[in-house]
């Protein structure tokens, strides 16, 4: 079985993080939502592995302070 | 109350241009007696120039301001003769906490690389090292009079003539009239310099508000940086617990856009904050409050003419990430050698204009990355708080979120790779930690520790061959190290500057930052890159 990575991954962190926030610049609460669910469907599709996307839902799951 | 804030460093006196019959010409006038305008006197006279230095104040600056100390700023110091000062009396610490809601998500150890004679960086109180910086000036003086430092002269009006400026200065004695061949305006975030010769200064504002508290207390907290996210104490917001030397604890908390400022500062108002956050039982005294607001902003040129703008009067950035005074050290390690090498005849001009290049790209990192450290502090749309909020969730359980946090990225010595003034790298193998363009990382030596033995000049650095000890070029003094790296000796200065490759010649600069690299001496490729380094060949 596959493990999914969780130990630090991209190269320049602060770069993507800046990317990731400027797709969202401008747009309204449901538009960023909206785009949020289409890079989860479009990355979960690059992974295109089940096992590394159920360890990765459980950990998206299990992780925030209110599950 | 500290007494070092009462204390006149440099007095008022009146010099003998204020009742001369006709206005001095002086070769350079520094503009500001902080850390930058200081550095920037220090260095030039090193260099042989001499330097008046106008402040319109006579003692350190109020309060603890700057207090993050990075390790090329005291590689710079140890360069201009007062770095073992700033290290004795600064406080070292590794270990950074980083807290969300009421738990501690993470730590982290900054434990630097071994094999540097300074470590990763030191808080001290700006004052401190303005105090040290004015003994260094009294050190120098004492062998040659060289930096003429001119408290309570505030300068009124520059009027740029081409060939030189006039500048007329206020004194509790009236107006006099000063010239200037070269003006250097080191008068900070607010520059009144700036201002009179009607510059621009354009970036961004951050529409947040922040509490600065410098208190002194005996309290058991560890040293090590504390950064709350959305702390109960203080909700919404941040929160940041640094120490500094003297028992004298740095607290940053964010308060938001719609407060009212002036009640914020109320004594009253900041300790019942303050005992929010270190518990009902600790007992502590309020030395310095401050409120701010962050602006990333920076001016479209900082050489206009004769007049060089250096530290926050050219360019501003938000604290996070320690990056104000530690780039104006950087403008200063910059601009002094060039400027001294224009001043004796033995560069163009046109070399100054590489000090707009280089520290305009120095500007710039350190703008996007404060800029950066900012928007994750204080996010500016839900969508970013989301994020920001689930990198501190995941952070807690898994390590790879935990690069993502941003409490401020500490500042780092720019490089300038690819820059006009930087020649070629013809080493093939030679790691790129030291490729042209880098400052000259410092390594262990059998006999103490590279930089230190650099001077102020340009150096040829020669790893097992040979290059002439001593030698003029272009009319210039290139001094000569030699050194060697075998499998016992030197093994750390090989792996940072040689890589795979069996022997090195480096051309260094004043600066310390490396102008090109070659297997062997090549009296001719190392001629021409003395000339690229002075800017001679564009």
């Amino acid at each position: 079985m596959s493990t999914l990575i969780l130990s630090p991954n991209i190269p320049n962190g602060d770069d993507f993080y800046a990317k990731l926030l400027n797709v969202h610049e401008g747009l309204s609460k449901e538009q960023s939502d909206a785009l949020n669910a289409r890079l989860i469907l479009l990355l979960s599709n690059h992974i295109g592995n089940i096992d590394i996307l159920e360890q990765a839902l459980i950990v998206a799951k299990t992780a925030g302070r209110t599950s | 109350m500290n007494k070092i804030f009462e204390t006149p460093l440099y007095p008022y006196y009146q010099s003998i241009d204020q009742t001369a019959s006709a206005p001095v010409l002086h070769n350079v006038v520094v503009i500001g007696a902080g850390p930058v305008g200081l550095g920037m006197a220090i260095d030039l006279a090193q260099h042989g120039i001499n330097v008046v230095v106008l402040d319109d104040n006579d003692k350190v600056s109020f309060g603890s301001r700057a207090i993050c100390f990075a390790k090329r700023t005291l590689e710079i110091a140890d360069r201009l003769g007062f770095g073992d000062k700033l290290v004795d009396k600064g406080v070292q610490w590794n270990l950074g906490k980083v807290f969300f809601d009421e738990r501690k998500v993470y730590e982290f150890n900054l434990l630097a690389e071994d094999g540097h004679a300074r470590p990763a960086f030191i808080n001290l109180q700006q004052y401190y090292f303005e105090q040290y910086l004015v003994e260094r000036v009294q050190e120098i003086n004492s062998e040659k009079p060289k930096i003429d430092i001119r408290g309570k002269n505030r300068v009124r009006a520059i009027k740029d003539h081409d060939a030189y400026s006039a500048i007329t200065v206020e004194t509790p004695d009236g107006d006099y009239t000063l010239h200037a061949d070269w003006v250097i305006a080191c008068d900070g975030a607010g520059s009144p310099t700036r201002s009179m010769m009607g510059l621009d200064f354009v970036g961004r504002v951050f529409e947040d508000n922040f509490l600065i508290a410098d208190v002194t207390m005996d309290a058991d907290f560890p040293t090590e940086r504390w950064f709350w996210f959305d702390p109960p104490f203080n909700r919404g917001q941040s929160a940041l617990l640094h120490k500094q030397p003297d028992g004298v604890w740095r607290i940053d908390l964010q308060l938001g856009w719609d407060v009212d400022k002036d009640a914020e500062k109320q004594p009253d108002r900041v300790i019942q904050r303050l005992k929010a956050m270190l518990g009902e039982d600790v007992k502590f005294e309020l030395e310095w409050v401050s409120i701010y607001t962050f602006q990333c902003r920076r001016m479209e040129k900082f050489r206009h003419g004769n007049v060089l703008f250096a530290g926050d009067s050219a360019h501003q950035v938000s604290p996070f990430g320690a990056r104000g005074a530690n780039s104006g050290l950087q403008d200063v390690d910059n601009l002094s050698w060039k400027l001294a090498l224009v001043i004796k005849g033995l560069a163009p001009d046109t070399l100054l204009d590489s000090y707009d290049d280089e520290r305009i790209h120095g500007a710039d990192e350190n703008i996007m990355n404060s800029t950066r450290s900012t928007d994750f502090i204080t996010p500016k749309s839900e969508i970013s708080r989301i994020f920001r909020n689930a990198v501190l969730d995941l952070s807690e359980h898994h390590a790879f979120a935990r690069p993502l946090v941003n409490s401020g990225r500490l500042s780092m010595p720019c490089n300038y790779v690819g820059h006009s003034l930087t020649g070629e790298d013809a080493l093939a193998g030679g790691p790129a930690r030291s490729q042209p363009g880098m400052p000259c990382p410092d390594a262990p030596l059998d006999n103490g520790f590279l930089l230190s033995k650099l001077g102020g000049g340009f150096t040829l650095m020669t790893l097992n061959t040979n290059a002439p000890s001593s030698q003029e070029i272009e009319g210039i003094e290139i001094a000569q190290i030699a050194l060697s790296v075998t499998s016992d000796t030197n093994k750390t200065l090989g792996e940072r500057f040689l890589g795979t490759a069996e022997s090195a010649v480096y051309l260094i600069r004043p600066d310390q930052h490396i102008v090109a690299r070659w297997p062997d001496y090549d009296a001719v490729r190392v001629q021409m890159a003395v000339a690229t380094a002075l800017g001679k060949t564009q």
